[in-house]
């Protein structure tokens, strides 16, 4: 589903990270860790192709979800209105928008400016956003970020689920919070090996 | 993935740019203080604010434009929707024409409406009117394409508006040309469609290839 | 397509770049410096006064080659910026980078001294002619794009972004100059050039020494501008330690 070989990016002429050699199958969930700063957040915008690499290779081939640091919610749009804008996108029926409310938790929410939520309730609006067109493979860059014990609970029900339709999914978590009661494999940066 | 991005982006910018409607006039205003600023600076004499009015109205209408340019992209750098464009596979090239169409229909189209009643203030002669309100039509859809590719480029940089304005200046400068000479033969009773045919074939030109452009910078600018 | 691409990696390595610039580099000043001198003595002192613009006249000797240069310059800074964001070669974006600081002074070269060549043929400093108003134009180009470069806190990034504005600029490039040209013979129907005089032999060589001069001046400070940032990106890399290891031995 995924897979780089060697892959590296510099930033002010120095590779953040030791090349990275992953594959991802389907059905698998991968746990990207290390230290802060190591580049967690640079590998995953890598795989969603949004840096170009220094070196190596990412071939993809499947459809990607994506989700940042930046959640690409509209702060002037209601929760409806957001979900209604990235469902257009990809061409899926309105009704899903309503289910990808419920399964979220966010019903009562719909008509409320995005601005006027917590950060929790922002975040599960952008989680919300993967379930109006399932893709093949998940890019979480800190899914566990702001959300309470329910909220983490229903990540990793996401997940499973994704996971069951023969989908995978990459994550990030800066270490305290891992995937309780679920199978994943880890691969932790590390720090580049200089070669003159 | 197919090219569906052109119809729901057009829609959901105009909507925002409904729920900030406050914001839209801003610009308006700046056009009417900048023009209301010149027969207080030159004297009110009839004669003088007819002879530089298509200057002045062209000036500041691009100076309005540029003012709106810097916000054109940054939201959706700053949020994160952007992001979500590029990773869903949507083609840019539509992505930039739906942000600046958008752009161009809260921004641009009223100053083309409001030229009459500036051509009024500054004593523009009526024949002039009509081509100013021509050459503003087909001459502000450039503005905005061209200034969109500077915009794409500084989004990611701090303090870009100041940048934004010296990098599409230089660009702005046959438009200018163009736009007031057109103006400039109609008040004279010569005939001007070869300059708004020109400015016409520059908005062509540029709806071809800024596009692109506008794409390439984007991507840049996320990374 | 691709034969030119495996040149094109060649050049771009940066220890290949940097010894064979290294080479040429000593040589390139030599024979800047030489025909620089050469040429502004036929120039300033050899050269005969013009019939109409008489002494003034011997400024063209710098103008005239700068405002060349400013254009060739430019175009120049846009198709190694082009190839640096084709290829990814950074070696290009360098040498796309170090061009904009040159042509920027060649340009400035140019207004300035158009400018002191105007006063005595037209009575003023300044002239909203075409030249001199197309080279203003230029100017601003140039900032642009040093100035997109420098807002970048990641080199590469403001490389890249520099690279694409000033192929933006190519594009625009012939349509503003001859809107501007278009617009002065609106304005200024008559205006004092060197153009349409046929230019007299022993004006003419001096005129050319300067511009190949000019280009030399171009090439030698392009190599040596790349030398010191090749040196700068690359403190870790061996080549580097060898080269100024061997320096202070």
């Amino acid at each position: 589903m995924l897979k780089t070989r060697d892959l590296t990016l510099d930033r002010l002429f120095e590779p953040v990270f030791a090349p990275v050699n992953l594959e991802v199958k389907a059905g698998e969930l991968w746990l990207l860790s290390g230290a802060n700063g190591r580049g967690k957040t640079t590998l995953i915008r890598l795989l969603a192709g949004l840096l170009t690499p220094s070196t190596g290779t990412v071939a993809l081939c499947s459809g990607v979800s994506y989700l940042g640091h930046q959640l690409g919610v509209k702060d002037d749009l209601t929760v409806a209105e957001n979900l209604r804008f990235y469902s257009a996108l990809a061409g899926t029926e309105p009704e899903t928008v309503g289910a990808a409310i419920e399964r979220l938790g966010l019903r009562g929410l719909e008509q409320q400016a995005a601005r006027t939520l917590s950060a929790g309730q922002r975040k599960r609006c952008a989680l919300a956003r993967l379930l109006l067109h399932p893709q093949p493979l998940w890019l979480l860059d800190e899914p566990y970020a702001n959300l309470d014990a329910d909220g983490i609970d229903q990540v990793d029900e996401l997940i499973r689920e994704q996971l069951a339709r023969g989908g995978a999914c990459v994550l990030s978590t800066h270490g305290a919070l891992r995937p309780a009661s679920l199978p994943y494999q880890e691969l932790a940066l590390q720090a580049p090996v200089y070669v003159p | 993935m197919s090219g569906r991005v052109l119809m729901p982006l057009l829609r959901r910018d105009l909507l925002l740019a409904f729920r900030r409607r406050a914001e839209l006039i801003q610009p308006l205003v700046f056009l009417l203080v900048v023009i209301s600023l010149f027969p207080l600076g030159v004297g009110p004499g009839p004669q003088l604010l007819a002879q530089i009015a298509v200057g002045v109205i062209w000036i500041a209408a691009l100076l309005a434009t540029v003012l709106t340019l810097e916000n054109l992209f940054r939201s959706d750098f700053e949020d994160g929707s952007l992001e979500q464009l590029v990773v869903s596979g949507q083609p840019m090239v539509k992505v930039a024409l739906a942000k600046v169409g958008a752009h161009w229909l809260v921004t641009g189209l009223p100053i083309v409406l409001l030229a009459p009643l500036l051509a009024l203030w500054m004593n523009l002669s009526a024949a002039g009117i009509p081509v100013l309100v021509m050459s503003l039509l087909l001459g502000t859809p450039t503005l905005a394409l061209l200034g969109a590719i500077a915009s794409a480029l500084t989004v990611s940089v701090r303090r870009g508006g100041q940048l934004l304005s010296l990098l599409v200046f230089p660009l702005y400068v046959p438009i200018l040309i163009l736009a007031s000479s057109a103006v400039g033969s109609a008040v004279d009773g010569l005939p001007y469609q070869g300059q708004l045919g020109l400015l016409g074939a520059g908005f062509i030109l540029a709806l071809t290839l800024a596009p692109w452009a506008i794409a390439a910078a984007l991507k840049l600018s996320l990374e | 397509m691709s034969r030119l691409k495996r040149l094109f990696h060649q050049f771009g390595s940066p220890p290949w770049l940097f010894q064979f610039s290294g080479r040429v580099v000593p040589w390139l000043w030599a024979a800047c410096l030489i025909l620089s001198a050469w040429g502004l003595w036929w120039g300033l002192f050899r050269a005969p006064p013009d019939y109409l613009q008489g002494e003034s006249v011997r400024i063209m000797y710098v103008h005239v080659p700068a405002a060349w240069m400013s254009m060739m310059i430019y175009l120049l800074m846009a198709l190694m910026g082009a190839a640096g964001l084709i290829w990814h070669v950074r070696a290009a974006e360098i040498m796309a980078l170090s061009s904009a600081p040159i042509g920027a002074a060649f340009t400035l070269l140019a207004l300035i001294t158009g400018s002191l060549w105007g006063r005595p043929t037209w009575g003023t400093y300044w002239v909203w002619d075409a030249r001199l108003t197309s080279e203003l134009v230029l100017l601003f180009l140039y900032l642009g794009v040093l100035g997109l470069h420098n807002a970048f806190d990641e080199p590469r990034k403001g490389a890249r972004a520099a690279a694409l504005l000033s192929v933006v600029g190519l594009v625009n490039l012939p349509i503003i100059h001859y809107s501007v040209n278009w617009w002065n013979t609106l304005h200024q129907p008559a205006s004092i050039g060197v153009s349409g005089n046929s230019i007299h032999p022993s004006m003419l060589w001096p005129l050319l020494i300067m511009a190949v001069a000019t280009k030399l001046f171009y090439a030698a400070n392009l190599l040596t501008r790349t030398r010191v940032r090749l040196l700068e990106e690359n403190p870790r890399r061996r080549w580097v330690r060898d080269w100024v290891e061997g320096g202070k031995a």
